[in-house]
């Protein structure tokens, strides 16, 4: 070992220090719960009672995947177009697409209760001119709306970043050799965008599955989330760590292998993505 | 029929209020090589972007085949172009690259291969098909670039500074490449440059134009021999430019003395702009010179030597392979046919003398000119 390196290392110790105790740790305290039982002998007991929260995990994902797909659905466009804009438009957008990061996310999900309460604004309008009131809070659809909104800066953001980087000679380029509107979106601009579409999606997605707070009170506790089902287990005291942790580190292994599959595409041959 | 595939008549356009071409006719004929010529922001790129649709003129009419295709879209056109940075795909491979235009036609997968892989010999790229871009070379990248657009077998070739990314040494292999290109395929050739050099190379006709307006249109030899005006004589090549007076047809005053020369049809006694190549004139003894002066500089070239010769205070550069010493007296003379007759222009006096000249300034603001925007 050279000097040099000592030195790198020396600069670099705080932050493996800081790795250690706040990451490392908590990881390896989970999985020993995870694998032990209440008397603290090894058993793979809780790995056998995660079956009973089979549906928690089934509609987790189910929403996570409906509120990925809406949040690339809305926000693809919506980066797109905010690349056609002058540039003082694009900063102003990009400020109001970030406003609401700055405010606490408990907050915001709350503040949407008193949107979509049975005697919130949307049905006291519905009323007034005689078409609710219509049950909004407390379905699924409020759920996602939650997730939706929660997270779709993520998804905008990395879209954004990407496409303004695409050079304009390509696109010139494109249409030059015959592709019209349609194809330069789906042969050069969807393809060149795909690093961010894919950040966007990890971004969104592995939030939205291990959410929770948002099914509690937007979806009225009807259909529990693995989040919720984590979150109230911990709370139940110690008797449920060993299960809860089960259930957080079958998460874990989840979104890393989710994590995993979406990096080879984002690796993988570039013309083995196009369509 | 006229023969000619392209032709711009009285095009206008104005950007933010700038008019970049001012009443614009050009006639391009079907096979030619055809370079526009000019400074940086003369409207040579933007009269080739009108071409390829990319700009819809403010005002006349784009013809193709004396079709009006002044609001085609550039996908529509039967033509393609070589752009100043490549543009290639950064997402696909060179084949993928070159077949993009023949797959968005629909083309079968057999004759698309065949096409890609007959045009990837044509540019000396063969076994390069699965390379991805970022690990080709400039001129590579060049190559495929090239290879793109002839793939598509278009009338016409816009060709947008294609080499001006390149070192000397590789524009030159490229410059007689893509000539031997044009030839071969038969097409036309519509090329942006703003070296003078490369446009008299490769061109059969060369438009020298400035500030949105054509200055000449002429062959290569046309251009350098027979300027219009002090612009495009300035521009193209080194040049003595002189104030003179047509005393009659076939005799030129100018530096004090009376010359024989060729040009005729002035009024007698016309203020002319009089041009003389600095490799036409002889350098003679002082007392058989028909002009004399004093060497103030001398800069050895390799093949010549370049040298400054005060003659009544008006520095003449003059070519030369014979040795003289700086500060010597000697004698300059003048055969008729090396002297040019102008009319006088707006140009008239803009161009001074070589006191100013050093090589050094020149290639700066040569460079100056090339990292300049692409919007001319």
């Amino acid at each position: 070992m050279n000097k040099k390196s000592f030195g790198s290392r020396l600069v670099a110790a705080p932050y493996y220090v800081w790795a250690a105790i706040f990451v490392v740790v908590p990881l390896i305290i989970t999985a020993y719960f995870a694998f032990t039982g209440k008397d603290g002998s090894f058993t793979l007991s809780n790995m056998y009672g995660i079956s009973k929260y089979g549906k928690s995990f089934a509609i987790s994902i189910l929403y996570a995947v409906i509120a990925t797909a809406v949040t690339l659905l809305v926000s693809y466009p919506m980066a797109y177009f905010m690349t056609k804009l002058k540039i003082s438009s694009q900063r102003m957008i990009l400020l109001i697409v970030m406003l609401p990061m700055w405010m606490n996310f408990l907050i915001r999900t709350y503040s949407w209760i008193t949107i979509l309460a049975n005697t919130g604004l949307i049905n006291t309008f519905l009323k007034a001119i005689g078409l609710g009131p219509v049950q909004l809070i407390n379905t699924p659809g409020a759920v996602i709306l939650g997730m939706v909104y929660d997270f779709i800066p993520y998804m905008i953001l990395p879209i954004y970043s990407v496409m303004t980087k695409i050079d304009h000679s390509v696109l010139e380029a494109a249409e030059d050799l015959g592709a019209n509107g349609f194809h330069r979106m789906t042969k050069v601009i969807f393809p060149l965008s795909l690093p961010g579409v894919i950040s966007g999606i990890t971004m969104v997605f592995v939030p939205s599955v291990s959410t929770f707070y948002i099914s509690q009170k937007l979806g009225g506790n009807k259909n529990l989330l693995i989040g919720d089902a984590i979150e109230f287990l911990f709370n139940n005291g110690p008797d449920y760590y060993n299960i809860a942790s089960a259930l957080s580190l079958i998460l874990m292994v989840m979104i890393l292998l989710c994590l995993t599959v979406m990096n080879r595409f984002d690796n993988g041959e570039p013309e083995g993505i196009i369509v | 029929m006229s023969g000619n595939i392209i032709e711009l008549k009285n095009i206008s356009i104005a950007f933010g209020g700038e008019q970049i071409l001012k009443q614009l006719n050009l006639s391009i004929k079907d096979g030619e090589f055809v370079t526009l010529l000019g400074p940086s922001g003369c409207g040579k790129t933007t009269t080739l972007r009108i071409i390829g649709g990319f700009y819809v003129p403010d005002e006349g009419d784009v013809l193709f085949m004396e079709q009006n295709i002044n609001k085609l879209p550039p996908y529509k056109r039967q033509i393609n172009t070589i752009f100043q940075r490549y543009a290639l795909f950064p997402h696909l491979n060179v084949y993928d690259n070159i077949a993009f235009g023949l797959k968005l036609k629909k083309l079968p997968k057999g004759e698309i291969q065949s096409r890609v892989t007959e045009v990837l010999k044509m540019v000396g790229l063969q076994g390069f098909e699965n390379r991805h871009i970022d690990n080709l070379s400039g001129g590579q990248q060049q190559r495929v670039a090239v290879a793109r657009a002839v793939v598509n077998r278009p009338r016409v070739l816009l060709l947008d500074e294609p080499l001006s990314a390149l070192d000397l040494k590789l524009r030159k292999d490229m410059q007689v490449e893509l000539k031997n290109i044009q030839k071969s395929l038969g097409i036309t050739f519509i090329f942006v440059t703003h070296d003078q050099e490369e446009a008299l190379t490769m061109s059969d006709t060369v438009v020298v134009m400035n500030e949105g307006i054509i200055q000449q249109i002429g062959t290569p030899q046309d251009i350098y021999n027979e300027p219009e005006n002090a612009f495009v004589a300035d521009f193209i090549g080194e040049s003595n430019i002189l104030d003179g007076i047509m005393k009659k047809d076939l005799e030129v005053e100018f530096s004090g003395h009376i010359f024989k020369c060729l040009d005729k049809g002035f009024d007698k006694d016309e203020a002319v702009d009089v041009v003389v190549r600095p490799e036409d004139v002889d350098i003679v003894e002082p007392e058989k010179g028909m002009l004399t002066g004093v060497v103030t500089s001398v800069s050895f070239l390799g093949v010549h030597y370049e040298i400054i010769v005060d003659i009544g205070g008006f520095k003449w550069m003059i070519q030369t392979t014979d040795k003289v010493e700086n500060g010597e007296a000697v004698g300059l003379f003048i055969e008729p046919d090396a002297i040019h007759i102008m009319k006088k222009s707006k140009y008239s006096g803009l161009y001074g003398d070589y006191s100013s000249y050093s090589d050094e300034h020149d290639r700066l603001s040569m460079d100056a000119a090339e990292s300049e925007g692409e919007i001319e």
